[in-house]
């Protein structure tokens, strides 16, 4: 019977020929990850399991990035822990601020995962590696704490969705749109439990970044993982950044799926995930009008350099309206240099934007960007639920960087092809 | 156990159950005074020992916080029913050692303030302000060995000292 890329990747982590839905297996890990709000947990964890030194101390990777710069006194302490715990164990790869990124645009961006690794980490979105080809996947920190004490985990085989993407992409039209488009057809818990697993032809023609922003979001739909077949864009992305040591999977002709959703996305136009839930999915025409507070351009989802550059060629020349601000946040430091070569911060910043170091910040409501009551935001993060922003009564719309940008421009919720000079 | 339930609605995410504003800290106690803040602000000026949180489907969706059910554990909640639970909250609330039952029979049956009476080793609800009996969905085998061994880290502890 034929396997499915996240099938072979989990047999070959379990030492098994085969593994199907359902089964309890005992994985090995290629790389558990944590940061400076979930480490903490992890770190006391490990110390009452009893154990004393990780597994591999090339394999644990620990990135202090929601918090910081330490927004506060205890955020300093927390981020103080995971330092300690990370030149106690003489980690290889302990990022400090100032040489650090948000986590899952920093570990694709160094090649400290590829395709064909199993990785886990104690953040929801460590499902963004599947663009590589890899299986990743969100626990908590008990978990962590096992993985870095034994460097294996027990997983339950996922169940096997299959999407298939087709036709050509409206201008403006991006990853987010597919991944909004996706959720918004099958719910918040559309994916529970199970693998989603992208492909067709549109897919094909997706750029790594496009492909890193639809895995992000698997987790929004309640999937277990995202995952991308590898191919030549892969390749291209992966070399120079990792020698080898990586496998290139593929889905067997005759894999089983639970399902099979078909889209074509030809007729797509930039999609938006209203308060507050991102399955709440409407086209941006429809929302038109809508007055922002705040606008904000960053996070694992859309941080990228590609996300940057699409953002600034819709601001360069222009002005943030009175009445909004605008957030501007690099997801890393490399990021970051690159934007400030090729002028995109000069863009941001003459417009009137405010351009943050790399941090998870505003995404969850921690620092930088925290909205008061009744205060709306549109956003390139990933969830809109009740509060995540900020106060209770806030309320944060979902979007692709181009409607994001245009919005800041005009100050209400507006398709990019409204500001952009024609 | 007996106690009175608590009714939330479907999707309930951790960012309601735990705001990511009160993440700097991971004393159980300080998370405990603002647990389901965002769903309910009385909730954990309200909640009393032994009470019984009641919810649709998903709970626990959202982010990977492990805060989540220690905040509900640490408010003194003995035990959370809902039609079903998300991926990485289902986990870390057996590892964490806090109670969690499926059954969708039981979560539509049940109104706020209804006393409840559960059974963890049978999966049995009865809820007696009504004269209703609910059975839940069985644990899988792996978890209940993981509840025998007294939660993850013994598990894992056991398995380290094997090694050695």
């Amino acid at each position: 019977m034929g396997m499915t890329i996240t099938e072979k990747i989990l047999a070959a982590h379990s030492g098994m020929a085969e593994v199907v839905p359902g089964e309890i297996i005992n994985a090995r890990v290629d790389i558990a990850l944590g940061n400076d709000i979930t480490a903490p947990l992890a770190i006391q964890a490990f110390g009452e399991i009893g154990a004393t030194t990780v597994f591999d101390k090339n394999k644990v990777i620990l990135v202090p990035d929601h918090f910081t710069p330490n927004k506060d006194i205890q955020s300093a302490e927390q981020c103080r822990v995971m330092r300690a715990f990370a030149r106690e164990q003489q980690l290889t790869h302990y990022f400090e601020v100032g040489r650090m990124g948000i986590e899952h645009a920093l570990l694709p961006e160094l090649g400290l995962v590829g395709p064909g690794y199993l990785v886990i980490g104690a953040d929801s979105h460590t499902c963004t590696y599947g663009a590589l080809g890899a299986f990743a996947t969100g626990v908590g920190s008990t978990d962590l704490a096992a993985a870095m004490a034994t460097g294996e985990i027990w997983l339950r085989v996922p169940e096997q969705i299959k999407f298939v993407f087709s036709g050509k992409l409206l201008p403006w039209v991006n990853g987010k749109d597919l991944i909004l488009h996706t959720i918004g057809a099958i719910g918040v818990d559309g994916a529970l439990y199970k693998t989603m697993e992208f492909t067709g032809e549109t897919i094909r023609h997706l750029d790594m970044s496009g492909r890193l922003t639809m895995a992000n979001m698997a987790i929004e739909a309640g999937g277990k993982n995202g995952i991308f077949p590898p191919d030549e864009i892969t390749e291209a992305y992966v070399r120079g950044r990792m020698e080898t040591g990586y496998t290139l999977y593929q889905s067997d002709q005759d894999a089983r799926y639970a399902k099979v959703h078909e889209y074509d996305c030809s007729q797509i136009e930039p999609q938006v995930a209203c308060p507050s839930s991102p399955a709440k999915v409407a086209g941006v025409r429809s929302l038109s009008g809508i007055a922002i507070d705040q606008a904000v351009i960053g996070s694992c989802t859309n941080g990228r350099l590609e996300d940057l550059r699409i953002a600034a060629h819709i601001i360069k020349g222009k002005k943030v309206a009175p009445d909004c601000r605008l957030l501007v946040i690099p997801a890393t430091q490399q990021i970051y240099l690159q934007a400030l070569r090729e002028g995109l911060l000069e863009a941001f910043v003459e417009a009137g934007a405010a351009v943050s170091t790399p941090t998870c910040g505003p995404c969850l409501g921690g620092h930088m960007g925290v909205l008061g009551a009744g205060e709306v935001a549109i956003a390139t993060t990933n969830r809109n639920f009740v509060g995540r922003m900020g106060h209770p009564t806030s309320q944060v719309y979902l979007a692709n960087p181009a409607v994001a940008a245009a919005s800041a421009i005009k100050g209400t919720i507006c398709h990019p092809e409204e500001v952009v000079d024609k | 156990m007996k106690g009175t339930a608590w009714r939330f609605g479907d999707d309930v995410d951790t960012d309601a159950i735990i705001p990511a504003r009160y993440l700097n800290t991971i004393d159980p106690q300080e998370l405990a005074r603002h647990c389901m803040e965002d769903a309910d602000v009385t909730f954990a000026e309200r909640v009393r020992p032994g009470d019984i949180i009641v919810a649709g489907k998903n709970f626990g969706c959202g982010s990977s916080r492990e805060h989540a059910p220690l905040a509900i554990k640490a408010a003194g909640v003995a035990c959370v029913i809902a039609a079903g639970f998300a991926r990485i909250f289902y986990r870390n609330a057996f590892n964490i050692g806090l109670p969690i039952l499926e059954s969708p029979e039981a979560a539509a049956g049940t109104q706020a303030g209804d006393e409840l009476e559960v059974d963890l080793a049978s999966g049995e609800i009865r809820n007696l302000t009504r004269g209703t009996a609910f059975k839940a969905h069985p644990i899988p085998p792996f978890m209940q060995e993981l509840i025998k061994d007294g939660g993850l880290i013994e598990h894992v502890a056991r398995r380290l000292k094997g090694r050695a």
